[in-house]
C-alpha cells in the first residue's frame, strides 16, 4: 500500500467494521454514521487524487496491485490465445502476445507483462523485456500484417532489460527493428500505456496510429531512477526527476505526445479492474472501428506524419 | 584537415600541452604531430579518438569545401523548461553552441564521396554529448527525407550519449521519428550506411543507427544500449564496461564491419557503389527552408 493511500484505507477499514457490527438490523444512528463516513471517504479520495504529485503518480503507475496487460486482455477480449517464442532464441515471459477477439473482431494483442508476487516478478523480469521478447512481438506484428488484423499494444515496463546478456543478443537492434516495423505496419495499431511507459523498452511496442494513456500511468524518456542517475548521478533523486520529466498523462496530453487520457476509477485502476477496463474499452472500441475503416495507405502516411510532428525546435538567424 | 587540440588532452602541468597527447583509452602518450598524421588513431591500442564533425566531414568527403550544409540554423527549444542542479537546459544549449560553433548535435548536408553525391549526417559529440533532442531528430529526419526525395545514398556517423534527458518524452519520440524516416529509405531502396564512432549509446544505437543497411564500427568504440549509469540506477549494480567495444559487438553479430579510419572513405564508397545504382553525380538542389515545420 502506498503512503498516501494509508489514511484512506484506515477509513475504509473503519467503515467495513461498522457495517459488520451493525449487522442486518442496523439502526438509523449507525446508518447515518456510515453514510457520513462514506461521504468523507469519497471526498478525501477525490481530494488526494485531484492533487497527485508526479511522484505519487509514479507510485500509482507501479502499484503492485495495479492491473497488468493480462488483466486488461482478460476483460477486453474473449478467447485470448497466447502465442509463445521468437522462433530464434527463447520465449520471454516479460512480453505476452497472442490472438484474441475484441468487439467481435480478430486482433493481435501484445504487451509487457509484470508480475504481482515476487516470484512471478522474477519470472517476468519485472516487465523488463529481453530482445527475444521484442522479437516475439515483431513476429506477431508481421503476422498481423500478413492476415490483416489490427494490433493492440499495452505498455507497462520500467524499461528494456539492460544486462550484458541483453546487450549480447542485440537489445538496441531489437528495439529499433520493432519501431521501424510498427511505423510502417499496414494494419491499424493502437497503443495504450497502462502503467509504466519506460524509455526505449516501452517505445518498442509504442509506435501506433493512436496512443492512449491511463490517467495515472507514466511515460518517460527514462525511468525516474535512470534519469536521476544520468542527471544527478544518483538514482536517489528519482522523485525530483519524476517532477522535472513531465511524465504524467495530463502533461503529455498537453504536450501533444499522446492522444487520449483514459479515466481511472476512484482511488486508481487497482481499486477496480473492471471499471478501468470498461473505461479503456469505451475509448478503444470506436477508435479501432474508425481506424479499420480507413484506407491503409492513408493510415500509414498519417502515422508517419503523427510521429514526424513530435518535437519542438527553433531556428536561429543564419550567420 | 585541421585537427585541433581538444578532448583527448588531459592537463598535465609539466607536459607541453601542444606537443603531447594522452590516449583516452590506454593512457599512452603520443607526439602530437605523429598522432594527428595518423588521423588520431592511437599507435599503442588502436583506439580511434573522437573527431568533431568538421574533421569527420573532411575525412570522408572528396573536398570538404563542396559540403553543402543543410538546416544549420535548427537549434533546440526547451519544451519542458528543464533545469538540472548544474544549470538550465537553455544555458547548456547556449554553452554547447559557443563551444562547438554548431546549433545542434548533428551536422547534415550533401557532398561528394569519390565523385558520388551523398547525404551525410555527422553527430557532434561536443554538443551535449551528442545527445538526441527534438532539433537533432528534426535534422536527422530532414536529412533522410532529403535523401529520399533526391535518391541520395545516406551516411550517418554516430557519436552520442543517447536521448537528451532534458527534453523528456520529446527526446524519446525522436527515436521513433528518425527510425520511421530511416525505414522509408529502406522501402525506397535508398541505401543507408551508419558509421558507429565512439561512443554510440542508448537512444541512438537503438534507433535509426541500428536499422542501417550496413553498420561499420570504428575500432575501439563503445557501442551499447544501456550506459553504465543507467544500469547502476536501474539494477543497482555496476555494469562491466570492457565488454562493449566495436569488436565485441561485431562478434555478437550486430554490426557488419570494423574498419580502420584510414580505409573508411574507400570502404564507404565501395559498399555504396554496390547498393546504389550508378548515376551521374549532380549536386542536389537544396531547398531554402526558413520556416519552421
Amino acid at each position: 500500500m502506498l503512503e498516501f493511500e494509508r489514511d484512506l484505507d484506515e477509513l475504509r477499514d473503519h467503515i467495513a467494521e461498522l457495517e459488520r457490527d451493525a449487522g442486518a438490523d442496523s439502526n438509523s444512528h449507525v446508518a447515518r454514521e456510515l453514510a457520513v463516513l462514506q461521504l468523507e471517504l469519497e471526498a478525501r479520495t477525490a481530494d488526494i487524487f485531484a492533487h497527485l504529485t508526479p511522484w505519487q503518480r509514479v507510485q500509482l503507475a507501479r502499484h503492485p496491485q495495479r492491473p497488468h496487460t493480462q488483466d486488461y486482455i482478460d476483460r477486453l477480449c474473449s478467447d485470448f490465445t497466447e502465442l509463445h517464442g521468437d522462433r530464434r532464441y527463447a520465449d520471454d515471459p516479460s512480453v505476452i502476445a497472442g490472438l484474441a477477439t475484441f468487439q467481435g473482431r480478430s486482433v493481435i494483442v501484445v504487451g509487457h507483462q509484470k508480475g504481482r508476487s515476487t516470484s512471478e516478478n522474477v519470472e517476468r523480469n519485472f516487465g523488463m523485456a529481453h530482445p527475444e521478447g521484442f522479437r516475439k512481438a515483431l513476429r506477431l506484428f508481421d503476422m498481423a500484417e500478413r492476415f490483416g488484423r489490427p494490433v493492440l499494444t499495452f505498455l507497462d515496463t520500467p524499461g528494456a532489460s539492460p544486462t550484458l546478456d541483453d546487450e549480447k543478443r542485440g537489445q538496441s537492434w531489437a528495439i529499433a527493428e520493432n519501431m521501424a516495423r510498427l511505423a510502417r505496419l499496414r494494419v491499424p495499431v493502437i497503443v495504450t500505456v497502462i502503467g509504466e511507459g519506460g524509455s526505449g523498452g516501452a517505445l518498442a511496442l509504442g509506435v501506433g496510429d493512436r496512443v492512449l494513456m491511463l490517467e495515472h500511468a507514466i511515460y518517460s524518456v527514462a525511468s525516474p531512477e535512470a534519469a536521476a542517475a544520468i542527471i544527478w548521478r544518483d538514482s536517489d533523486h528519482a522523485e525530483a526527476a519524476a517532477a522535472a520529466l513531465r511524465l504524467t498523462a495530463p502533461d503529455l496530453l498537453h504536450a501533444g505526445l499522446i492522444d487520449r487520457v483514459v479515466p481511472e476509477p476512484d482511488g486508481g485502476a487497482h481499486r477496480d479492474f473492471d471499471i478501468a477496463a470498461a473505461n479503456l474499452r469505451a475509448q478503444l472500441a470506436p477508435m479501432l472501428q474508425e481506424l479499420c475503416a480507413q484506407n491503409i495507405d492513408d493510415l500509414v502516411n498519417a502515422r508517419y506524419a503523427k510521429f514526424r510532428a513530435m518535437g519542438e525546435h527553433q531556428n536561429v538567424p543564419a550567420g | 584537415m585541421a585537427l585541433r587540440r581538444r578532448g583527448s588532452v588531459q592537463s598535465y602541468p609539466d607536459v607541453p600541452v601542444d606537443l603531447w597527447v594522452t590516449c583516452r583509452k590506454c593512457g599512452g602518450m603520443h607526439y602530437r604531430p605523429e598522432f594527428e598524421a595518423a588521423l588520431r588513431v592511437c599507435p599503442s591500442c588502436n583506439y580511434h579518438d573522437r573527431l568533431d564533425a568538421a574533421e569527420r566531414i573532411a575525412l570522408l568527403l572528396d573536398d570538404p569545401d563542396q559540403f553543402q550544409e543543410i538546416d544549420a540554423d535548427i537549434t533546440a527549444a526547451d519544451p519542458l523548461e528543464f533545469s538540472r542542479p548544474s544549470g538550465s537546459y537553455v544555458g547548456r544549449v547556449a554553452k554547447a553552441r559557443a563551444l562547438t560553433s554548431r546549433n545542434e548535435a548533428i551536422v547534415c548536408g550533401v557532398g561528394p564521396l569519390q565523385g558520388r553525391q551523398v547525404a551525410l549526417g555527422v553527430m557532434e559529440f561536443g554538443f551535449i554529448a551528442g545527445s538526441m533532442g527534438s532539433a537533432t531528430g528534426e535534422k536527422i529526419t530532414r536529412l533522410f527525407e532529403h535523401a529520399l526525395r533526391h535518391r541520395l545514398p545516406v551516411i550517418t556517423v554516430t557519436a552520442s550519449g543517447g536521448a537528451r534527458q532534458d527534453e523528456g518524452l520529446f527526446a524519446l519520440m525522436q527515436m521513433a521519428r528518425t527510425t520511421a524516416a530511416a525505414a522509408r529509405l529502406g522501402e525506397a531502396s535508398v541505401p543507408h550506411i551508419c558509421v558507429m564512432a565512439d561512443p554510440t549509446l542508448a537512444g541512438v544505437t537503438a534507433s535509426f543507427a541500428a536499422i542501417a543497411d550496413i553498420i561499420i564500427g570504428e575500432p575501439g568504440a563503445t557501442i551499447r544500449f544501456a550506459g553504465s549509469r543507467v544500469v547502476q540506477g536501474t539494477l543497482r549494480r555496476r555494469a562491466p564496461v570492457e565488454d562493449h567495444t566495436t569488436e565485441w559487438v561485431l562478434r555478437q553479430g550486430m554490426i557488419d564491419l570494423v574498419i580502420p579510419r584510414r580505409d573508411l572513405r574507400e570502404t564507404l564508397a565501395r559498399v555504396i557503389g554496390h547498393l546504389a545504382p550508378a548515376h551521374v553525380a549532380a549536386p542536389a538542389p537544396i531547398a531554402a527552408r526558413a520556416a519552421r515545420v
